[in-house]
């Protein structure tokens, strides 16, 4: 498959500035965009199939048809990249910030003028101090350009760019938490509906778009609808970032057509396992997606074929576990990130998840009791989809409920043997 | 008119139920007098889905077997809406919610303030939850110092966020917050210090569990079920906000909201909440004293009477002052006693002139009185002279809802339902509708203003006067004003004309009768230029508006009676005259007049020049009627009888007027004769009669009892003494008893003592009483309105124009500064609301300051009605030129009249 997002990035190099970019063909789709009605870019986007690329894989044209266009839309009106990637895992957004911030840019001015928003915000990750310098100076070059600000090339459509630097908090990658964030507000989740389609950013409408879903934009008004549902075999079209960590030979990050198996990317690109370990799970995107084991390896990396198979694609960077790693500390870890990073706003959560952390520790440091595995099956009933205010606790649950259900012996062994048998 | 809203069917277990729409499934449940738990909801502050602890099943349809858990606080109640409570889930759900939030909740319910009426420990017995699987160690915090009124145990919270809500988006308090994340938020201040909101009192009601409770009360704790209990108002403003005050051994506990639709809500102000131990103070009269050639001596009842004898063997020689404190029982027997023509209000010649002023406007209409419900529900506002939060406080947490009227529409129009507070919150952002602030200095609602405009009295008069005139030309034109000032009487004039629902608040703290007359013009312009707008006059007392109804003459005037020497005994009710008039006068006064017989229950600097002292109850110890400043006639109930050397004022009364063989032995038995007697003198108070059921009125043939069923030890406290147990005092005068005997049965609403219901032992039991949640309560709420504008109306406007303030050169013109905690006199004889009061200053602004070579805390000279005082100084940047300002009702400034021009110097 052709290289679509990563076409123009340099892994050890500096990123394209605006005159390179440019000369790959960089903003010629913005061009095109200006000349469009701003619908007709709605509808070839929903025509493509683009689905969101921050790990809910939400249908994009959709997503942005909720939003009021025309003369009697209420002003002004937002859109905000979602580039707080603080999934464990996960570092695929930064790739694209890191490695071509003018195709984010470019994207959300196309995304922008469909959506007739008047300001955009790229909502980053506070760690990514890269990605921030790099992001600033394409923005100010875009800005120098004419492709930002007052009637952007003659089109007389404006629109406002910020750099907005997350002060951290894995809440503020939810997108109702990080328009509170960029409010100034407590990074807690807001109630939807209404959702920020309708009142979203200071209470007007919004859309929030994950970084890698944007930069799919100028490749899609560029090639059409069909080119891009072509360069998939799978249902979700267009390419896919996919990532692996862990105790694979090469660790690393791959743009690849969406729906390659998993298989594929494991022993093909990741290198299979290192030596001496063997394969036992994954969590296929990111924290807070189920574990899969070596049954589900054949599966299809779409959302469709994940869910299916019993977890969910998530951001597609996927965790390895191997036999030399204890599945409880590692479990223990993850829900210890989980319970930190509650906002404290709804009980399941606020509690369940710090009474979760405090079993999985007490099971790993031998002091485990023979009802804790019950306890933490029932906290990740309790805090089930629609029991939360947000999708923070369900993600906790996935990797803790999928763990006791495909490494219960080793739970059990913490246990009886009153330790840790990986220590 | 309200357009009839048409009910949906909903079903509960399966049951179809009609309900009003757009309300939440929760709010329906509770209305419908079904039990579903909740933390996080709030009647007054809606829904936001936080706690979880309200989940129920919600089904698709009929055919829906499986259903899903949704928190019924967040889902609204539309056609075919369908639930169960009951659901096996639900419930194993909710009870998992509790002992989630027991994890780490500390159960001291032996040792917590909130035992026995924690809407915590309500909810844990209601979901069924026993049994706490966590054997981990619970996460503790610092608790903060937060002033005299609350105590703060962060231990115990369950994160509802109902206090931050409360403090920072209710009541517009910035110095509270929430910190931090996951298990670990803190609710409190960046650090330890008094909390600034003068609303924060609430927190004791709104926080579902211990974290914050009543610091006066841990000082002589007592938990619910053992406090005497009785439906009171408010002394402390002219509001009358309803409470509920508890008692134990003879002593005030504490008091609590009770819920009244129309007046106060869920919802007081701290002066009201913790004003009421001035009833404990040591400066309380609890003995008759005679003095006498420079002796003082206690004496008895009985020859309390026979020395007052003496007073009435001349006729027409006995004058009577009463007081815009008392009730108008004890104002009635007052006039009763000395006859009309020798009652005087006890308010001076200029009070008197403003309060008549305002009556006179209400009667002759059009604009009518609005309750605190109404002026909550106003769009538009225009605050003409009064600093509302430091007055009249209630007002300003409804003004401040108020704000929101008009934005509220755009969720409306983007079908956002009201109920979802924070959805809401956040669409609405910071839009408030239009609130227009006039006043010589600035207020604590100048955050949520469109406009504020600060200017001496005559000024504000004059920009309300053009105010009118914008809106209708009849109004009369103001000469000479500055285009700036016209521009916004225009600008106020637009929005007050473009609301639906317009208020026009007014009163005479300022001291000005041409802002109430300016006031009651733009009333008046709105009304008959098609607007109907509201008009509320704040009253400086609890019962200005009770007095002044009733009528009297001025206290100048019993001055001058005395003087002239057409009377020569003076008797007194529950009035400090020090407040009323400066120092010399009163002295002069009580000097000439050869007997004076005071009656009140505070020793204060008249009760010690007078002959004779007559111990009266508080309003805890007697029964009474109150006129709040919308015109509405409340009852309050003793909470307990007083000690037998005390007696109602009325009584006393009474027992001269029989003495003096003025009435008849047996006659006025009972408040009710009183208040027959009352309706039949004096028809505009007829209806005060019926601000409560009659003491004959029985529940189910028994009376309503105060004390709660499980009041504890009556039998054993005494039994050191003696172990028969004594008789229950009675009370002749209303339906209540004193004890628990009764039936304790929910009884009309003016009559409620306390709200507890089964399983409901927190404050949140009033839902229980309400005909819905938020509406009246069963049976109407308390009161009844005696005004209303007449039909049709004769009035005309106010045609004089004050004309512009002129600086003076040398001179100040001095205006009343009004203080919430400090310049209302019962509450300064309670020890937490003095803490917070402020001592005397002279505020001025920095130029004038400048010019008088003076900075902050410099002593000046100021020199008032023949009295001189050294005063520090504050500086108030936004105090008008020319214009400084004093503490109202603060010593030694008490007895003066303000406004006033004075000579300040920053010498000695």
């Amino acid at each position: 498959m052709e290289k679509v997002l990563t076409k123009n990035i340099r892994p050890e190099g500096e990123p394209p500035d605006l005159k390179a970019y440019e000369k790959a063909g960089g903003y010629q789709a913005l061009r095109k965009a200006l000349g469009m009605d701003p619908k007709a870019i709605t509808e070839l986007v929903k025509a493509s199939n683009l689905r969101g690329r921050g790990g809910a894989g939400f249908l994009t044209g959709q997503k942005w048809s909720f939003v009021p266009v025309g003369k009697d839309a209420p002003h002004p009106k937002y859109l905000v990249a979602n580039a707080d990637e603080m999934e464990p895992g996960t570092f695929k957004d930064r790739l694209l910030l890191e490695g071509d911030p003018h195709q984010l840019i470019e994207g959300m001015i196309i995304a922008a003028r469909a959506l007739e928003a008047d300001v955009a915000y790229i909502f980053l990750r506070g760690e990514y101090t890269l990605a921030a310098q790099r992001v600033r100076r394409a923005i100010a070059e875009g800005y120098a350009r004419g492709y930002l600000s007052k009637n952007i090339l003659g089109s007389g459509y404006s629109l406002e760019m910020y750099l907005h630097i997350s002060a951290g908090r894995y809440m503020c990658g939810e997108e109702t938490g990080l328009l509170n964030a960029l409010e100034g507000k407590r990074a807690n989740p807001r109630t939807k509906p209404p959702f920020p389609q309708i009142s979203g950013l200071w209470g007007k409408p919004t859309i929030v778009q994950n970084v890698e879903t944007l930069a799919n934009l100028p490749h899609i008004i560029q090639n059409g609808a069909e080119w891009f549902k072509g360069l998939s075999p799978g249902q979700s079209g267009g390419s896919k970032l996919y990532g692996a960590s862990g105790k694979v030979r090469q660790p690393g990050l791959w743009e690849l057509p969406m729906g390659t198996p998993i298989r594929e990317i494991l022993e093909e690109y990741a290198g299979g396992m290192r030596d001496g370990v063997k394969f036992r799970g994954l969590l296929p995107g990111g924290a807070s997606t189920d574990f899969l084991v070596e049954e589900h390896l054949d599966v299809r990396m779409d959302f469709d074929d994940v869910q299916k198979a019993g977890s969910r694609m998530g951001t597609g960077t996927m965790i390895i576990l191997d036999d030399k790693t204890c599945p409880v500390g590692m479990v223990r870890n993850l829900e210890h990130f989980f319970a930190q990073e509650s906002c404290g706003w709804c009980t399941p959560c606020w509690s369940g998840l710090p009474w979760a952390e405090q079993t999985l520790t007490a099971i790993e440091e031998g002091r485990g009791e023979a009802h804790d595995l019950e306890i933490l099956a029932h906290i990740t009933r309790w805090v089930a989809p629609g029991n939360t205010f947000c999708a923070l606790a369900p993600g906790a649950a996935e990797p803790l409920q999928s763990a006791l259900k495909y490494f219960r012996e080793d739970f059990e062994r913490h246990i009886k043997e009153k330790r840790c048998p990986w220590r | 008119m309200p357009v009839a809203i048409e009910k949906v069917t909903v079903y509960i277990e399966k049951k179809p139920y009609k309900v009003k729409p757009h309300q939440n499934m929760l709010q329906t449940c509770l209305s419908l007098g079904f039990d579903v738990p909740f933390f996080c909801w709030h009647p007054a502050m809606g829904s936001v889905g936080a706690c979880r602890q309200c989940a129920v099943k919600l089904y698709t349809s009929e055919r829906d077997e499986r259903g899903r858990l949704v928190m019924s606080c967040l889902w609204p109640a539309i056609e075919g809406t369908r639930i169960s409570i009951q659901d096996p889930e639900a419930v194993a759900f909710r009870a998992n919610v509790i002992e989630g939030l027991m994890l780490n909740h500390p159960h001291d319910c032996p040792v917590c303030d909130e035992g026995g009426e924690c809407h915590l420990q309500d909810m844990t017995v209601m979901t069924g939850h026993d049994y706490r699987r966590t054997r981990f160690a619970k996460r503790t915090f610092h608790n903060q110092y937060l002033g005299p009124f609350l105590n703060h145990e962060m231990n115990r919270c369950i994160q509802c966020y109902r206090c931050v809500r409360f403090y920072r988006e209710y009541a517009g308090g910035n110095d509270f917050n929430a910190f931090a994340i996951r298990n670990l938020v803190y609710f409190g201040r960046q650090q330890d210090g008094v909390l600034e909101n003068e609303f924060a009192g609430n927190l004791v009601e709104v926080c579902p569990t211990g974290v914050f409770t009543d610091k006066t009360l841990k000082q002589h704790y007592t938990r619910k079920w053992d406090l005497t209990m009785a439906p009171s108002i408010c002394v402390h403003c002219g509001l009358g906000c309803n409470i509920t005050a508890g008692e134990r051994y003879g002593m005030l506990r504490r008091i609590l909201n009770r819920y009244n639709s129309e007046v106060n809500g869920y919802f007081l102000c701290d002066r009201g909440r913790y004003g009421y131990e001035f009833g404990n103070s040591e400066k309380r009269v609890r003995k008759s004293l005679l003095r006498q050639a420079g002796q003082t001596e206690v004496i008895s009842k009985d020859a309390v009477i026979n020395h007052s004898a003496g007073l009435f063997s001349k006729d027409d020689r006995v004058i009577g002052i009463g007081s815009a404190r008392a009730s108008l029982e004890a104002n009635f027997a007052l006039r009763t006693l000395v006859g009309p023509d020798h009652f005087f209000t006890g308010m001076s010649d200029d009070e008197s002139c403003r309060i008549s002023a305002i009556l006179k406007v209400l009667r002759e209409g059009p604009a009518r009185t609005p309750s605190l419900q109404d002026i909550e529900h106003s769009d538009a506002i225009l605050i003409l002279g009064e600093d509302v939060t430091n007055v009249a406080p209630r007002m300003a947490l409804s003004l401040r809802q108020s704000v929101r009227q008009q934005p509220l529409q755009l969720a409306e129009k983007l079908r956002i339902p009201l109920f979802l507070d924070h959805a809401v919150r956040e669409l609405l952002q910071d839009a408030k509708g239009p609130l227009f602030i006039a006043t010589p200095a600035a207020t604590r609602l100048d955050d949520v203003a469109t406009a504020t405009y600060r200017a001496a009295p005559e000024d504000l008069a004059r920009l309300g006067f053009a105010i009118a005139h914008a809106l209708d030309a009849r109004a009369p034109h103001v000469p000479d004003l500055s285009e700036e000032v016209r521009a916004l009487a225009e600008r106020i004039s637009h929005a007050l004309r473009d609301a639906q629902h317009p208020l026009v608040v007014s009163g005479p703290s300022c001291g000005s009768e041409a802002i109430i007359q300016a006031a009651a013009n733009v009333a008046r312009a709105l009304c008959t230029t098609g607007h109907p707008a509201g008009l509320s006059f704040i009253m400086p007392e609890c019962n200005s508006f009770g007095l002044s109804l009733m009528g009297g003459k001025t206290l100048n005037a019993a001055f001058q009676t005395v003087e002239e020497g057409a009377a020569d005994s003076v008797i007194i009710l529950e009035n400090d005259l020090y407040r009323r008039a400066p120092a010399p006068v009163v002295d002069k006064f009580l000097n000439t007049a050869r007997h004076v017989v005071v009656l009140d229950y505070l020793a204060n600097r008249t009760t010690a020049k007078a002959e004779l002292v007559l111990p009266t109850g508080s309003f805890a110890e007697t029964d009474g009627t109150l006129i709040n400043n919308e015109g509405r006639a409340q009852r309050f109930f003793a909470v307990f009888p007083p000690d037998e050397n005390i007696q109602e004022s009325w009584r006393w009364l009474r027992d001269m007027m029989v003495i003096a063989g003025r009435r008849e032995e047996n006659s006025w038995q009972t408040l009710d004769e009183l208040l027959t007697a009352m309706a039949t003198t004096l028809p505009a108070l007829a209806r005060a009669l019926e601000a409560a059921p009659p003491a004959a009125f029985r529940m189910t043939g028994a009376k309503i009892p105060r004390a709660p069923q499980r009041y504890s030890g009556r039998t054993a406290i005494l039994a050191n003494i003696n172990v028969s147990e004594p008789r229950p005092p009675d009370d002749p005068d209303t339906p209540l008893s004193f004890t628990m005997e009764g039936y304790p049965a929910q009884a009309p609403a003016a009559v409620t003592p306390f709200f507890w219901s089964g399983g409901w032992n927190s404050i949140q039991a009033t839902l229980k009483y309400q005909e819905e949640v938020n509406g009246p309560l069963r049976g109407g709420d308390a009161g009844v309105r005696l005004m209303e504008p007449a039909q049709p109306n004769n009035g005309s406007y106010f045609m004089i124009v004050p004309p512009a303030f002129e600086p003076r050169t040398g001179e100040w013109l001095l205006v009343p500064l009004h203080h919430i905690f400090g310049s209302e006199e019962l509450s300064r004889s309670a020890p937490a609301v003095l803490e917070l009061a402020p001592q005397a200053y002279v505020a001025l602004n920095p130029d004038d300051a400048l010019q008088l070579g003076v900075q902050t805390g410099k002593e000046i000279t100021v020199d008032l009605a023949g009295t001189r005082y050294r005063l520090p100084v504050k500086i108030r940047p936004e105090l008008p030129k020319g214009v400084a300002g004093l503490p109202a009702g603060v010593a030694p400034l008490e007895g003066i009249s303000l406004p006033g021009w004075s000579k300040l110097s920053a010498g000695q």
